[in-house]
C-alpha cells in the first residue's frame, strides 16, 4: 500500500486499534466521509454506525456509538464513547445501545419539554441507532 | 504476668492477623497492577480529548454564546463537592486524606459564605464525612456492586452531576479524589469540572493546525462537554482505584511487618518465662533434696 496514514480508535476505557490503513469511513454527524492520507485537518462529531477501515489485511469494521474524530493529514484518531467490533457485535450488545437510546429519549421527552431541540436529538440519536442495526443484519428490539 | 499457655495463645493469634495480612497484600499487589494497566489504557483517550477540548474552548470560550458547562452560570455561590473515595477501608490514610481535603475545602467555602452540597461516591468517605457534614449531603453513587469500574459507570456519576446542574442545584462543581504517584504516595487532589476548565496544550504544533469543524465548533463542544465530565470522572475513577490498591498494599505491608516484630517479642517472652519455670522447679527440687 503506498499510501497509508496513521489510525487510532481509542475508546474511553481502552485503546481498539492503532495501524497503517489506506482510508477510514467515518459516520460523521453530517454524514459519512472516508479520510486518506492528507485529508484536510477535521474535527467531526459521529453519529452511531459503522466505522469502516481499509487496512493492510483487508477491511475492518466498528460499530460505534457518539464521539469524534480528528482528522490531521498525518492521521485519523476516533474518539468513540463506545466502539465494538463488528464481528463481537451481538443482538445482545446492540438492544442494550438501542435501549439505552430509547430511555434517553423517553427521559428528554420528559425533562426538557420546552426544549424540542433536545429532545430532537435524542430522537435523531435513536433513529441512527435503529438504522445502524439494518447496516449490521440485526433487528432492533421491540418496544 | 501471663500463663504460658496464654502466650501461646497469643502468638497463634497474631500468626494468623499476620497471614491475612499478609494474603491481602498480596491480593492488592495484583489488584494494583490490573488498576494501573486500566489507567493506562485509559490515558490515550483522556489525553486527545483534553487536547481537542482546549483548542475548541480557546476559540468559542469568549463569546457570549459559549455553553454554560464552560462558561458557568455568572455566580459562584453554591458549591457542590463531589467526593470519591473507597467502598472498603483497611487502606490506610487513602479515605481519611480524601475526605480531610474535602472538609477543608468545604469549610473553606462555608467560611467565605457560598452554599456546600456534596455527592459522595463511594461508601467509606460518606460515614467519614457523615457526622459532621451530613446535612450538606444531597447524594450517594454506591459503587459496593461494580467489581471493576467501566466507562458506564462514570457516565451515570456524570449525568446524575449534569442532571442537577441543568436544574440550576449549583454553580461550581469540583471532583476529590487521590491521585496515584506510586505505592507508598497517593495525593489528595481537588479538580474543577464544572465550569469546565482545560489544560492548555504544550506542544505548538498542535496549535497552529486549523481545523474545519463539522457541524461547527459550538454544536461540537456542546455535545462533547458532558462526555467531558464523564470522561474526567472516569479518570478520576481510574486513579482512585490505583491508589486505594497502592495505599492497601503500603498498609497491609506495614501491618504484616508489625506483626512480625510482635511475634518475636512474644516469643523471647514465652521462651524466658518457659526458662522461669524451669528454673524454679530445679530450685525445688535441689532445695528439697539438700533438706534431706
Amino acid at each position: 500500500m503506498a499510501d497509508t496514514m496513521q489510525f487510532d480508535l481509542v475508546s474511553p476505557e481502552r485503546s481498539l486499534a492503532s495501524l497503517q490503513v489506506a482510508s477510514v469511513q467515518i459516520p460523521g454527524a453530517d454524514g459519512d466521509l472516508t479520510a486518506m492520507k492528507d485529508h484536510a485537518p477535521l474535527i467531526t462529531t459521529l453519529r452511531p454506525g459503522v466505522l469502516t477501515v481499509q487496512g493492510p489485511e483487508g477491511e475492518a469494521k466498528y460499530v460505534v456509538t457518539g464521539g469524534f474524530a480528528e482528522i490531521s493529514g498525518e492521521g485519523t484518531t476516533v474518539l468513540a464513547e463506545r466502539a465494538v467490533p463488528a464481528t463481537d457485535m451481538t443482538e445482545e450488545v446492540y438492544h442494550d445501545m438501542v435501549r439505552s437510546a430509547h430511555e434517553a429519549h423517553a427521559k428528554a421527552r420528559e425533562t426538557f419539554q420546552n426544549e424540542p431541540g433536545l429532545v430532537d436529538d435524542a430522537a435523531k440519536l435513536l433513529a441512527d441507532m435503529v438504522a445502524m442495526g439494518g447496516h449490521i443484519g440485526l433487528n432492533p428490539p421491540n418496544f | 504476668m501471663p500463663s504460658l499457655k496464654d502466650l501461646k495463645n497469643r502468638i497463634e493469634s497474631v500468626k494468623s492477623t499476620r497471614k491475612i495480612t499478609k494474603a491481602m497484600q498480596m491480593v492488592a499487589a495484583a489488584k494494583l497492577r490490573r488498576a494501573q494497566d486500566a489507567a493506562e489504557a485509559a490515558r490515550p483517550y483522556a489525553e486527545r480529548f483534553n487536547a481537542v477540548m482546549a483548542g475548541l474552548a480557546a476559540s468559542v470560550g469568549e463569546s457570549d454564546s459559549a455553553p454554560r458547562l464552560l462558561s458557568g452560570t455568572g455566580k459562584d455561590d453554591v458549591h457542590l463537592l463531589v467526593v470519591l473515595t473507597a467502598e472498603r477501608g483497611l487502606c490506610g490514610g487513602f479515605n481519611a486524606n480524601i475526605a480531610k481535603l474535602a472538609k477543608q475545602h468545604a469549610d473553606k467555602l462555608k467560611a467565605e459564605g457560598k452554599t456546600v452540597k456534596i455527592l459522595t461516591v463511594g461508601k467509606k468517605g460518606r460515614d467519614n464525612m457523615k457526622r459532621d457534614y451530613g446535612d450538606l449531603f444531597v447524594g450517594h453513587v454506591d459503587l459496593t456492586e461494580v467489581k471493576r469500574v467501566g466507562y458506564s459507570n462514570a457516565q451515570d456519576i456524570a449525568r446524575d452531576i449534569l442532571g442537577r446542574f441543568d436544574d440550576g442545584e449549583f454553580d461550581v462543581a469540583t471532583i476529590f479524589y487521590a491521585e496515584f504517584v506510586n505505592v507508598v504516595s497517593q495525593i489528595p487532589t481537588a479538580q474543577q469540572i464544572i465550569p469546565a476548565s482545560f489544560e492548555e496544550r504544550d506542544d505548538a504544533e498542535g496549535a497552529s493546525t486549523l481545523y474545519d469543524y463539522e457541524p461547527d465548533e459550538e454544536a461540537i463542544l456542546a455535545d462533547l462537554l458532558p462526555r467531558g465530565v464523564a470522561t474526567q470522572i472516569f479518570a478520576a475513577l481510574l486513579e482512585n482505584g490505583a491508589s486505594e490498591q497502592g495505599a492497601r498494599m503500603s498498609a497491609m505491608d506495614n501491618a504484616t511487618r508489625n506483626a512480625g516484630e510482635m511475634i518475636d517479642k512474644l516469643t523471647i517472652e514465652y521462651n524466658r518465662s518457659r526458662q522461669a519455670v524451669i528454673t524454679n522447679e530445679l530450685i525445688e527440687i535441689i532445695s528439697g533434696a539438700e533438706a534431706l
